[in-house]
């Protein structure tokens, strides 16, 4: 048990030591939190599916250190966003802006939703209207209590 | 009948957009430059730092840029069909050698061939930002005044040339 502890402890003390230092935090936290906030907005195009604040994509390091540049240079979060948005088009936010070509990607969802929920209660007032209480006349009643005392008997009969 | 009639109508509503979803490239983002004018810049040459290019040289002439770098793989793919494209004459290929440490790009070239009027050397990647580019290798058709015609991401296949690029290219050409 005690090797074992040893064991374990060693390989962590070496996972640390391997462990590259961490990329140097720019000087300035502000713009870094800035930086943070414009990039989670954004999508890394050569990954697609993770953000330009997550993505260790060339690319991505690359338009960074844009961003990083012209938060220095004092342009507002807005003007950024524009500066991606003409590069690499709409697709680049993750927040895609509102405007014809996409009403259907905003409300599709809400629309969907409104559609089901038509059709089902629809549906259900249908159905609620087709089925009534039936009741039997005698001679029914009569059959339905032959049939089950009958079904009675065969059971008693196999076991 | 009827009971299984809408849920199968549903279900192959779902089946055509499934399959056109399918058949789309995620990868090929669409570009905000069509029709717009190319972005400036001033680079030096790859062969010779010492002289620039710009794209304003090129004014008056319908041409290719065809960003590319000699760490790309898909830019060995797409080697063959540009050196044959520049064999013909049909239009000048400039390139863009993005984000590339100089003599690794020049012996890309001497390996493999030159097809470009010339090279300019995008070492940053600033160019390639202006430009848009996020997938090397990627080929823009500019016209005469300088302005975006076309796009297109990913390797220069034959087909893609001889069905887009040069049809463009002989109209704008006129």
């Amino acid at each position: 048990m005690k090797e074992w502890l040893l064991a374990i402890l060693c390989t962590l003390a070496l996972a640390s030591a391997w462990a590259r230092e961490a990329a140097p935090l720019a000087a300035d936290e502000a713009v870094e939190k800035r930086l943070v906030a414009i990039s989670e907005e954004l999508r890394c195009l050569v990954c697609q599916n993770e953000s330009l604040a997550a993505s260790r994509a060339d690319l991505a390091v690359d338009l960074r250190r844009q961003i990083r540049e012209q938060i220095r240079e004092g342009r507002s979060d807005r003007e950024i966003m524009d500066y991606m948005v003409a590069r690499y088009g709409d697709f680049v936010r993750y927040r895609p802006p509102l405007k014809g070509t996409t009403l259907l990607l905003w409300f599709g969802p809400a629309l969907l939703l409104v559609a089901g929920m038509t059709t089902l209660v629809l549906y259900l007032r249908r159905r609620g209207s087709r089925v009534h209480d039936a009741t039997l006349s005698a001679e029914e009643q009569a059959r339905a209590d032959a049939l089950l005392s009958q079904g009675a008997t065969d059971t008693e009969k196999q076991s | 009948m009827n009971r299984f009639l809408w849920p199968l109508i549903g279900f192959i509503v779902l089946v055509v957009f499934l399959g056109i979803g399918l058949n789309l490239n995620p990868r090929e983002v669409p570009s905000p430059f069509i029709g717009k004018p190319a972005p400036a810049f001033t680079l030096p040459q790859l062969a010779d730092p010492h002289q620039t290019f710009s794209p304003k040289d090129m004014q008056g002439r319908v041409w290719l840029l065809n960003v590319w770098a000699s760490w790309c793989v898909s830019c060995r793919e797409e080697h063959p069909v540009l050196m044959e494209l520049a064999k013909t004459k049909a239009v000048p290929i400039v390139g863009l050698d993005y984000k590339d440490p100089r003599d690794d790009a020049l012996r890309w070239l001497q390996q493999f061939g030159d097809p470009y009027v010339l090279s300019i050397a995008d070492a940053e990647g600033r160019v390639g930002i202006d430009y848009g580019v996020y997938g090397v290798p990627e080929t823009f058709v500019i016209d005469k005044a300088g302005v975006i015609r076309h796009k297109h991401i990913g390797p220069v296949t034959r087909e893609a040339l001889q069905e887009k690029i040069l049809p463009l290219v002989r109209e704008l050409q006129k």
